[in-house]
């Protein structure tokens, strides 16, 4: 990464204003959205917005002559253009035509997107944002650092300050009071100027209608005071029928502000009379801007469906972090780098693409049931097609891709590490440039024999019907071997046999969520082949992160890159895999395993991976199988954020990977709990790693550790 | 329905008051324009824009308040303290009010003044937006103003703060009876 943007990253970090804010308000975000969405069937709501921003990015070219015509018909004069050099020379000259000296604007992300502002200022004309928070950042010289709240990076005493040279006059940070002098300070601006610039928040073709979402009031006067009207709106906006604002008028301010509906809601459907009785000049510039080549992306067309509410920003455990600066000078967070990577180029999202730590949080909320985080991953794929991947990156990939090799240089480690574990479990510190990634973490030592040396001691019972193969994955085979043998103690407990096949290497997602998609392909193979060998009733994995590689990553690898040979196989596989937690839970229900009786065992806390909660949606069977042994379940504050290990994130990032594990182990430990479970082998390694240096005594556990010693063999077997 | 708009609505500081009639709601409505204060001179004055309502009403008790305009201007408007229009439908499940704005006046009386008093028959109340949009008509009006409460914003660290460029104030008046008695 280049030293800028990790500069820019740790000022980020370090600007205690930021981050308190944003912490502040994606907690009561949280919350307030919930409340916001009461009674709805959030499911269906964005099922309907989906389905019908979907259908007009497919016919984008249709709905817009179709707006056009409608629109036109009304009196309204509409200008398209793909060109946004076009678009500022189109308002260029209206203004110049018009003798226009002045201009209000509401929040337009459209005409920030083409810099217009800068543009018209060059020509002499005197611009106005008229948002309260547009209008902090303009004075400020600064760019929006969210979609929705631009200037959310500020403290009230810095607006203050800077309020107080624009009126000369010094301003206390009372905001109700700052407020007011804005009021004050816009009014005149209102009245004397002579053209208004919008955008718009949906554009219904079958009326030719724009409809603006606001609060503060001023998109109602920008749209009636001054004698004309210029809306700059992205063709991703048209939606076909007058209904369909119904569902994103539901959606956009829950989901945005986690409002019912903002205060005010305008739709024009043509010119309107000005005070003076004249007829309002009304024009409406529909922009593409790559979005129809995004439209005919079958990947990238998902993106369209977003209705710009930035929920995907407020629950960003990222986000909430660096906030928005971090990401560039226009759309930010998640969309905002799938935005950028479009309309700016695939290579200005280079960086910023990195910062997703695939929690998968985002695509939880999106109201427009867009895969985000899927999308970033592809533009990692594309990335690393168009430039190649880095040199250091490439050997590594190149070393996991050849099992043996990459094998042999994990037990290597294992002595390599010996002078920094210090005969503990741990590495606490590392030497020089690698000492970030022990900040704040202690690093597991690789063991002195792994699980697949492991395995061939164990005398497992003769004659048992059953046999799962189990996919040990890299973190349990060769860091953390005890978690498969609590495996097959359980699974032997239930009358399976356990195989562990020797071909079985790593699971590609390190390749996969670094684009190295061909990398990935060939892991897939390779496993494939491994864990298809042996007839099994079942593939079993602890760890969340391989358990989505088997269950639905290798197919989507090879149909990405268009690979069909192993196709049928990975389906095979697909069907058969089941992660630990689902297949105990399903072993107790059918009275196969049973706990011992009567266990009082204390209170426990749970923390989900993101991979078993979002993609497996499989974050009951660990509660109710704790809950069965006989703990007591303290659950913890936001106890399905990430903990900041993403795979390679935590060494490639390790400064923001450390202040969201910091977090994490704070919650941990505000629940008074002694153990903290979790199904994932990566979680154990950041969090057990970060109990460790903070020294709170909370034990840090796989869930198959736990159980291993509290389920029995039911007698009612055999 | 109404139960379940003046919850909503009060929930987003709208204020929301209920009539029998027109007279009854002209009475509350002079009160409220003499308890504001409203005179004939800059800051404090008010403007009415055309509304059915002031052709069922003894127009004589508002004409007897000074500094109340019926004829709006924007500078007139710009210098009231209270603007009043009557508007078309309302939502219950957000508390929204709704309107045909198209007309200028009606805009200018919601927007610069700092209290916009909202006349409303009762019968106008729709569930939610789905069902008013089978009522209206978006070919014959160009300009449709949906209000939710007064003028907010939360751009200063996220506290919310009423008031910006719109009203301060919101004051919804419900009228059940709107022709007949005066």
């Amino acid at each position: 990464m280049q030293r800028e943007f990790k500069a820019s990253i740790d000022r980020a970090l370090h600007d205690a204003n930021l981050t308190g804010a944003l912490g502040k308000f994606s907690e009561a975000y949280k919350i307030n959205r919930a409340k916001a969405y009461e009674g709805i069937d959030f499911e269906a709501l964005r099922g309907r917005i989906a389905e019908l921003k979907s259908s007009a990015a497919s016919r984008l070219d249709e709905l817009a002559e179709l707006f056009r015509k409608n629109a036109e018909a009304r009196g309204t004069k509409v200008f398209r253009t793909s060109n946004p050099a076009e678009v500022r020379d189109y308002i260029l000259k209206v203004a110049r035509d018009n003798g226009v000296k002045s201009i209000v604007k509401s929040k337009s992300m459209a005409t920030e997107e083409i810099h217009l502002n800068a543009f018209l200022e060059k020509a002499g004309i005197e611009v106005n944002e008229t948002d309260l928070g547009e209008w902090i950042i303009q004075l400020a010289g600064q760019t929006p650092s969210h979609m929705v709240m631009p200037a959310i990076h500020m403290t009230k005493e810095e607006v203050a300050d800077l309020f107080s040279k624009e009126v000369d006059e010094r301003l206390s940070s009372d905001i109700p009071r700052l407020v007011k002098v804005a009021r004050g300070e816009m009014r005149p601006k209102f009245l004397r100027a002579d053209l208004g610039i919008s955008g718009a928040n949906i554009a219904v073709a079958e009326t030719g209608s724009i409809t603006l979402v606001t609060n503060e009031g001023n998109a109602r006067l920008v749209t009636s005071l001054p004698k004309i009207h210029i809306a700059v709106v992205g063709i991703e906006k048209l939606v076909a029928s007058f209904s369909d604002i119904a569902p994103i008028l539901k959606a956009l301010p829950r989901s945005a502000t986690a409002q019912l509906l903002t205060s005010y809601v305008s739709i024009i459907s043509g010119p309107t009379p000005n005070s003076d009785g004249s007829m309002k000049e009304l024009h409406i510039i529909l922009m593409d801007n790559r979005r129809s080549e995004m439209a005919a992306d079958p990947m990238f067309k998902e993106a369209m469906q977003c209705i710009r509410c930035a929920s995907c920003l407020n629950v960003c455990p990222i986000f909430r972090l660096v906030g928005g600066h971090v990401f560039g000078k226009v759309y930010t967070g998640g969309i905002g780098t799938i935005l950028t990577a479009w309309y700016d180029e695939l290579k200005s999202s280079e960086e910023i693409q990195g910062l997703c730590i695939q929690c998968g949080a985002c695509k939880d909320v999106c109201p427009g049931r867009i895969d985000i985080p899927g999308l970033i991953m592809e533009i990692r794929r594309r990335l690393v097609k168009e430039q190649g991947m880095g040199l250091a990156q490439k050997s590594i990939f190149s070393v996991v891709n050849n099992r043996r090799m990459f094998h042999a240089m994990l037990r290597a480690a294992s002595v390599a590490a010996k002078p920094f574990a210090r005969g503990t479990k741990f590495i606490r510190h590392l030497p020089m440039f690698l000492a970030d990634l022990t900040d704040g973490r202690s690093l597991p030592a690789i063991a002195a024999k792994p699980f697949r040396d492991v395995v061939t001691a164990i005398d497992q019972p003769k004659g048992l019907k059953e046999k799962a193969v189990f996919y040990a994955g890299c973190l349990i085979d060769f860091a953390y071997p005890e978690m498969g043998e609590a495996l097959v103690t359980i699974l032997n407990r239930a009358g399976i046999e356990v195989v562990f096949p020797d071909g079985q290497t790593c699971c590609g997602a390190p390749a996969r969520y670094n684009g190295a998609y061909e990398v990935a392909a060939k892991n897939a193979a390779d496993n494939i082949q491994a864990l298809l060998a042996e007839p099994a009733d079942y593939v079993v994995s602890a760890c969340p992160t391989c358990t989505v590689a088997l269950d639905h990553e290798f197919i989507a690898t090879f149909e990405s890159l268009g690979q069909s040979r192993w196709l049928p196989q990975a389906r095979e596989l697909a069907a058969k895999t089941i992660d630990f937690s689902t297949l105990v839970k399903k072993l107790v229900d059918e009275g196969r395993l049973t706990f011992k009786e009567g266990q009082q065992l204390g209170a426990i806390t749970y923390h989900d991976s993101c991979h078993l909660k979002r993609t497996l949606k499989a974050d009951q069977p660990p509660r109710q199988l704790l809950q069965r042994a006989g703990y007591e379940l303290a659950e913890m504050f936001e106890c399905d954020i990430c903990c900041g290990m993403g795979g390679s994130y935590s060494l490639k990032l390790p400064e923001i990977s450390a202040p969201i594990l910091q977090r994490k182990l704070h919650n941990i430990k505000a629940t008074g709990a002694p153990l903290v479970a979790m199904d994932c082998p990566g979680c154990v390694m950041q969090i057990r790693g970060g109990m460790d240096q903070d020294g709170a005594p909370v034990r840090v556990r796989h869930t198959v550790e736990i159980l291993a010693e509290q389920v029995e063999a039911s007698s009612r077997q055999h | 329905m109404y139960e379940q708009f003046k919850a909503r609505a009060e929930g987003v500081s709208a204020e929301v008051h209920r009539f029998a009639t027109a007279a009854e709601a002209l009475a509350f409505l002079v009160g409220f324009l003499e308890n504001e204060g409203v005179a004939d001179q800059a800051g404090r004055s008010g403007v009415f824009a055309a509304c059915p309502f002031l052709e069922h009403v003894d127009r004589s008790r508002l004409a007897a308040i000074p500094g109340l305009a019926f004829e709006v201007t924007r500078e007139r408007a710009a210098a009231a303290k209270v603007g009043i229009s009557q508007v078309d439908w309302a939502l219950a499940d957000t508390g929204t009010l709704v309107q045909d704005a198209t007309a200028i006046d009606k805009r200018l009386v919601s927007t610069l003044p700092a209290i916009h008093v909202a006349l409303i028959e009762t019968g106008a109340l729709r569930p939610d937006m789905p069902s008013w949009l089978a009522d209206v008509r978006p070919e014959q009006t160009n300009y449709i103003a949906m209000i939710t409460g007064p003028s907010r914003t939360a751009d200063i660290e996220r506290v919310l703060t009423i008031g910006v460029h719109g009203p301060e104030r919101l004051v919804i008046v419900f009228i059940d009876r709107m022709e007949g008695e005066n």
